[in-house]
């Protein structure tokens, strides 16, 4: 292979190395399992603490073959995501519109700025005992909770997006015949807009966890409720089962927004290998 | 005939929020002819950027009047073109896109033009791409076509072609003049590049170090068509370039201490 052929030099290695990391990885993920499993054949870690993957595994099969019908699992995971994607839309809407209000209004910007700050340090967790005396065990206090974590996400991303849009940008266009209104369309909407989507994936998880964490707190419904009844039963089985259910949903709805965001980010430089 | 352009006395002192305000420029009085290619030369931070912001409208003048095209500028002026020295072009939109959006504004859509346009400037492969895919030299090229494609009869140009490598730079400053060239258009165009200004205008106008003003103005009495590489060698343009730089040397000093004191 000649030196200079840069087409073989770069593509080949580059895929070769990248199996070679997913193999690393997979072997990384196994043993681990692995690991888990052997320590608890051998006694070393307690199954009544810690259970065991051959133990759960079977568990969350089970679930799945109970079917349908009252306290099943498939409405235990369509509640905790349709919470989940409540909590996110309407967290979202909130933060962008509030984001950007308080941006272009420089004196509702600075007059709500304590307040905001006050209520961004909270740790947002300790609002769910709040939220279930206040809105009960139904899906609004899991909502509510879940908004409360997105808005803050949202709001400061468009916030800080539209207060340090480049001003090259917005001169550009006023001298190029923008009225007002097209300053917001062309300029600083899509600037808000990248910010958000960047923000996305991390809005969703919280708004996830913010459903499960409500859930366990109290509920009669979803993921979490599942896990805060196995415990109640001593069920560590059972608590690892929802455990890993909650892990593989995360995962997947993260893998889905990863497809968006990718779509939506097209005008984006990539960084190059 | 009324010049283009007009600044009488014109003065604009800058209040950024929690630092003490300072004067970027004072009494100014510029008067560039209609047609006339005009670079303004000066020290870093001598304020000849502030020139375009007033001229464009995008700054108000603290002090003084400024007349564009025969009325006084009061706002945001739409019938200059005005070429940033940083990338201006909208990032999320493609150069198509990008070039269209002055035809947009004034509810207008014509396609072919824009096209026409960035076919001009040598950008017609790249049309649909975005501005992360193009080169520096190239994205300059979509924001000359972008402020063309309303014919604008004055262009303001603010360091165009200041972040570009030399080659690049020279090939720009080129097709500049062939653009320009029989258009008519008034240009006024700010540099550092004491070289530049004198290949590309007319006549250069000197200035002081901050606070601006107005030190000296050389008319520029070299042939056109020129190329911008190979007039530097002209006996005119040395002579020219030792005189200029005897002026802008001194501000060069100046500002460059006043930079130091100021740590």
């Amino acid at each position: 292979m000649s030196t200079l052929d840069l087409t073989a030099t770069t593509a080949v290695p580059l895929t070769r190395r990248t199996w070679f990391i997913r193999t690393i990885q997979l072997a990384v993920i196994a043993f681990f399992i692995g690991a888990w499993e052997v320590l608890g054949q051998a006694g070393i870690l307690d199954k009544f603490y810690y259970s065991r993957p051959s133990l759960f595994v079977p568990r969350i099969g089970g679930w799945f073959a109970e079917g349908l019908g009252q306290g099943s699992i498939y409405r235990d995971i369509g509640i905790t995501l349709l919470e989940t994607i409540l909590g996110f839309v309407i967290g979202t809407l909130l933060g962008v519109a509030i984001g950007y209000l308080f941006a272009r209004n420089e004196l509702l910007g600075k007059a709500f700025d304590p307040l905001l700050s006050m209520f961004n340090a909270i740790p947002r967790l300790v609002l769910a005992p709040v939220f279930i005396l206040a809105f009960g065990i139904d899906l609004q206090s899991k909502v509510a909770l879940g908004v409360t974590l997105v808005f803050f996400i949202v709001f400061f991303a468009t916030f800080t997006a539209i207060r340090d849009v480049d001003q090259t940008l917005v001169d550009n266009v006023r001298v190029l015949g923008a009225r007002r209104r097209d300053v917001t369309s062309q300029v600083l909407l899509p600037a808000a807009f990248s910010a958000i989507v960047a923000s996305l994936r991390t809005s969703a998880g919280f708004a996830f966890a913010g459903a499960v964490v409500a859930e366990y707190i109290g509920s009669n419904a979803g993921l979490g409720r599942r896990i805060a009844t196995a415990e109640a039963f001593f069920d560590s089985t059972g608590v690892f089962g929802g455990i890993v259910l909650i892990a593989a949903l995360a995962l997947l709805l993260d893998a889905g927004l990863q497809l968006a965001e990718g779509a939506f980010s097209r005008w984006k430089p990539r960084r190059e290998h | 005939m009324a010049p283009a352009i007009s600044l009488r006395d014109v003065a604009k002192v800058y209040r950024p929020p929690r630092k003490r305000p300072y004067l970027a420029i004072e009494h100014v009085d510029l008067d560039i002819p209609a047609g006339r290619f005009v670079s303004v030369v000066g020290p870093s931070g001598c304020g000849k950027s502030t020139l375009l912001g007033l001229v464009s409208g995008l700054l108000p003048p603290t002090v003084g009047e400024v007349t564009l095209l025969g009325s006084r500028v009061t706002g945001v002026r739409t019938d200059v073109g005005f070429i940033f020295q940083r990338d201006a072009l909208l990032p999320w939109r493609t150069v198509r896109e990008n070039v269209e959006l002055p035809l947009r504004f004034r509810g207008e859509r014509d396609p072919a033009r824009a096209k026409e346009w960035i076919v001009r400037v040598g950008l017609g492969p790249f049309i649909d791409n975005y501005p992360h895919e193009l080169s520096g030299g190239m994205r300059k090229r979509a924001q000359l076509a972008q402020s063309l494609v309303r014919d604008p009869s004055v262009l303001l140009m603010d360091e165009p072609f200041s972040a570009l490598d030399v080659q690049t730079r020279n090939l720009m400053e080129n097709e500049l003049l062939n653009l320009w060239g029989a258009s008519g258009k008034t240009v006024l165009f700010i540099t550092h590049d004491l070289e530049e200004a004198i290949a590309l205008s007319d006549e250069i106008v000197v200035m002081t170090a901050g606070p601006g003003t107005i030190k000296a103005r050389y008319p520029v009495a070299l042939p056109r068509p020129r190329n911008v590489t190979e007039i530097r060698f002209a006996p005119e343009f040395v002579a020219l370039y030792e005189r200029a730089w005897a002026d802008l040397r001194d501000e060069v000093a100046r500002s460059y201490k006043r930079s130091l004191e100021a740590g």
